[in-house]
């Protein structure tokens, strides 16, 4: 085999390896949306935080705007404190609600954002005041069972 | 240091795993002189060899080659000297994924800035000179046995060194390849006034070339001296060896009990 | 009997030492390699040309290979997700398991069983035929010529050809997943996306890919190098190359695998 062929074939094989890499980081995995840029980093506290994973999405009118980057325990407060990262394009008022929602049924916890009215934006290191706790599907189920027992009773 | 000789080898002594191979060894190759070493497979005639080439060490002695003690250079200097040898393997030991041209331009390529054109050149020369001109473009598998060892050949002059050794140089030719490889050691050695050690135990092939004769049997040198001398040698070994004949000093039988004894044994063991 | 053991313990001992010795000229080997590594760059022909033995040539087996195991991945994480009414993450699950771990895993076991022998056998030949030494003869360091561009080549061509064995299996998935079972394909390749990290998993696929590299170059030169030279010889060291690279593969991935995909 002549060089020529030869070095047409490597380059060949190189040029289609390096594409399936990029076929993989574009297409596959999420590195054209994902935090190449700047992002700023809040707080939130939780009494309950179900079951939300590092690197869960963030989410605000269902659209993601960040990560969640920490999760630990605050032995005073007994609280969960998650630190997440924001893409810095997107600003929140400082009233901003966060609440721990499941997509579908039985699918992943996310944490979302809901705007509220404030003028003053949320910045690097700000604690978000307002949450609410993830759902625990059996302590719905349980106290919708008491409720209904309850009405039985009150019927009677 | 004498003038006179390429090659001094003093007092050898060689040993692998405290098996001594070779035992105190002296040579001398004469500068522009073609000299056999000559014994029974495995009696260390390959050894010396490397030994000369800097690819083993000795265990006690030197090997001086052009006044230089080869175990004693580092890898440059060793590399230097090897620059100025040629060696021909057993069974030519071409590059199997080159063409023939290739295998000639290799050491040019490696070790000269030469432009390409001057390669074609020499290549072409060195490849004339061993009547194989036309086969530059041949791949090694294509070459029949023969020309594979003229081509290695031709490789190992390919930067006229001033050492040629030939490992074998005879082993598995037919006849007429035979007298061709060993008249081209001889005009070869002429040619490029060098001086070449041929280790083979082709005796009459290489009697009708060389210039002196060592013979080693089991790691000693037990006879040495011209071609004429050797031919009318006393001694055991060099008479069996020279004449080929079957039984003699090396005998026909391995090392084993008397017949006799071990016939009456097995009669025994049957009672 | 004390014969016995003394002798059976002797035995243990001297196989445990040769081990230990050969693990070690192992080691030098691979430094030396490394010390001579200039000449695959300096004269990248040589290296280009490796890559073409070890990665070109093994682009049919990594591809064909790479679809069949895409396309059992949907078929079989179809059937289990459809008993959660969870169809939609095929993607993920086709993905996740290809970048992490079966792209790397497979096609390093696929090349070591195709290149890593190939080179080990081509090695082993060059120093039975007396090649290796011809070449130290005419001045010229095997290790340099022969045997650092195989390694590099080696090196080099892995991490393509596990990336191409993990593209492939996601189209061969795709196929299966959407084009033959019907799973919504806007789901399909949206969940991929939301759920496979750039930095998390396909950049960690590639150094594992990377480190298969390593290893299995280094076994299959190593083993030629080392190789008894006789035809026996090389064949033996030809099976040692694949069995030992694919035992060393596995184990590394393990490892890795507990480095870099614990922490969440």
């Amino acid at each position: 085999m002549s060089r020529t062929t030869l070095d047409l074939w490597v380059g060949f094989f190189v040029a289609v390896g390096l594409g399936a890499l990029l076929f993989l980081a574009l297409k596959v995995g999420n590195m054209a949306s994902a935090s190449s840029g700047d992002t700023y980093a809040i707080q939130a506290k939780f009494d309950n935080i179900g079951g939300l994973k590092v690197r869960g999405a963030v989410k605000s009118a269902g659209v993601v705007v960040g990560r969640v980057t920490e999760i630990h325990f605050d032995a005073e407060a007994y609280q969960a404190v998650v630190t997440i990262r924001i893409d810095a394009r997107y600003k929140f008022p400082r009233d901003t609600f966060a609440t721990i929602n499941t997509s579908g049924l039985l699918g992943e916890q996310y944490i979302g954002l809901e705007v509220g009215g404030d003028i003053a934006m949320l910045k690097e290191g700000d604690t978000v005041k307002k949450t609410q706790s993830a759902v625990v599907l059996e302590k719905l189920i349980s106290q919708f069972m008491f409720d209904k027992a309850a009405a039985d009773d009150g019927k009677k | 240091m004498s003038q006179e000789s390429l090659v001094e080898i003093r007092d050898l002594n060689f040993s692998y795993d405290n098996r001594p191979i070779l035992t105190g060894i002296n040579m001398k190759i004469p500068r522009g002189k073609v000299v056999a070493v000559m014994g029974s497979s495995g009696c260390g005639k390959t050894t010396t060899l490397r030994l000369i080439g800097g690819q083993l060490k000795p265990t006690s002695g030197e090997v001086r080659v052009g006044g230089q003690v080869v175990h004693e250079l580092d890898a440059n200097g060793l590399y230097g000297l090897r620059r100025r040898m040629g060696m021909l393997f057993q069974f030519g030991a071409l590059f199997t994924d080159m063409s023939v041209y290739d295998n000639i331009a290799f050491q040019m390529r490696e070790h000269t800035d030469l432009p390409e054109a001057v390669i074609h050149d020499l290549v072409l020369m060195k490849l004339h000179a061993v009547g194989l001109r036309g086969a530059h473009g041949l791949m090694p598998a294509e070459l029949s046995g023969g020309m594979a060892r003229r081509v290695a050949l031709a490789r190992a002059i390919a930067l006229d060194p001033m050492l040629i050794m030939y490992d074998e140089p005879f082993a598995g030719l037919d006849p007429i390849s035979l007298s061709i490889v060993g008249e081209l050691i001889r005009k070869l050695n002429d040619a490029l006034g060098a001086s070449s050690i041929v280790v083979t135990h082709d005796v009459q092939e290489s009697l009708k070339i060389v210039d002196y004769v060592y013979f080693v049997s089991e790691g000693k040198i037990v006879a040495e001296g011209s071609a004429e001398e050797m031919k009318n040698s006393k001694v055991p070994y060099v008479h069996q060896f020279v004449w080929g004949e079957a039984d003699g000093p090396v005998p026909f039988q391995y090392p084993s009990k008397p017949y006799g004894e071990e016939l009456m044994e097995r009669v025994g063991h049957r009672g | 009997m004390d014969n016995r053991v003394v002798g059976a313990l002797r035995g243990l001992g001297q196989r445990v030492t040769g081990r230990i010795w050969r693990l070690g000229y192992a080691s030098r080997f691979f430094l030396a390699i490394l010390l001579h590594s200039g000449t695959s760059v300096r004269r990248l022909h040589l290296t280009i040309r490796e890559i073409y033995f070890t990665g070109v040539l093994s682009l049919i087996i990594i591809l064909v290979s790479g679809m069949f195991v895409g396309m059992v991945l949907a078929l079989q994480g179809y059937d289990t997700l459809q008993r959660y009414g969870s169809t939609e993450a095929l993607g993920v699950l086709v993905s996740l398991s290809l970048v992490r771990e079966l792209g790397p895993v497979v096609a390093a076991l696929l090349f070591a069983s195709r290149a890593g022998s190939a080179m080990t056998a081509e090695i082993g030949m060059m120093k039975a035929t007396e090649q290796l030494s011809a070449m130290e003869m005419m001045a010229v360091d095997p290790i340099a010529r022969v045997v650092a561009p195989r390694f590099w080549g080696g090196v080099i061509s892995m991490p393509l050809l596990a990336a191409l064995f993990s593209g492939m299996g996601i189209f061969g998935g795709y196929l299966v997943g959407v084009q033959l079972i019907g799973v919504d394909e806007g789901s399909f390749w949206s969940q991929m996306q939301a759920s496979v990290d750039f930095r998390e998993d396909i950049l960690n696929g590639v150094i594992k890919s990377f480190v298969f590299g390593i290893i299995v170059s280094w076994v299959a030169v190593f083993e030629g190098y080392d190789a008894e030279p006789t035809a026996e010889g090389v064949s033996g060291a030809t099976t040692r190359t694949v069995v030992t690279s694919s035992l060393a593969i596995l184990a590394a991935d393990f490892i890795l695998t507990a480095f870099m995909f614990t922490g969440t």
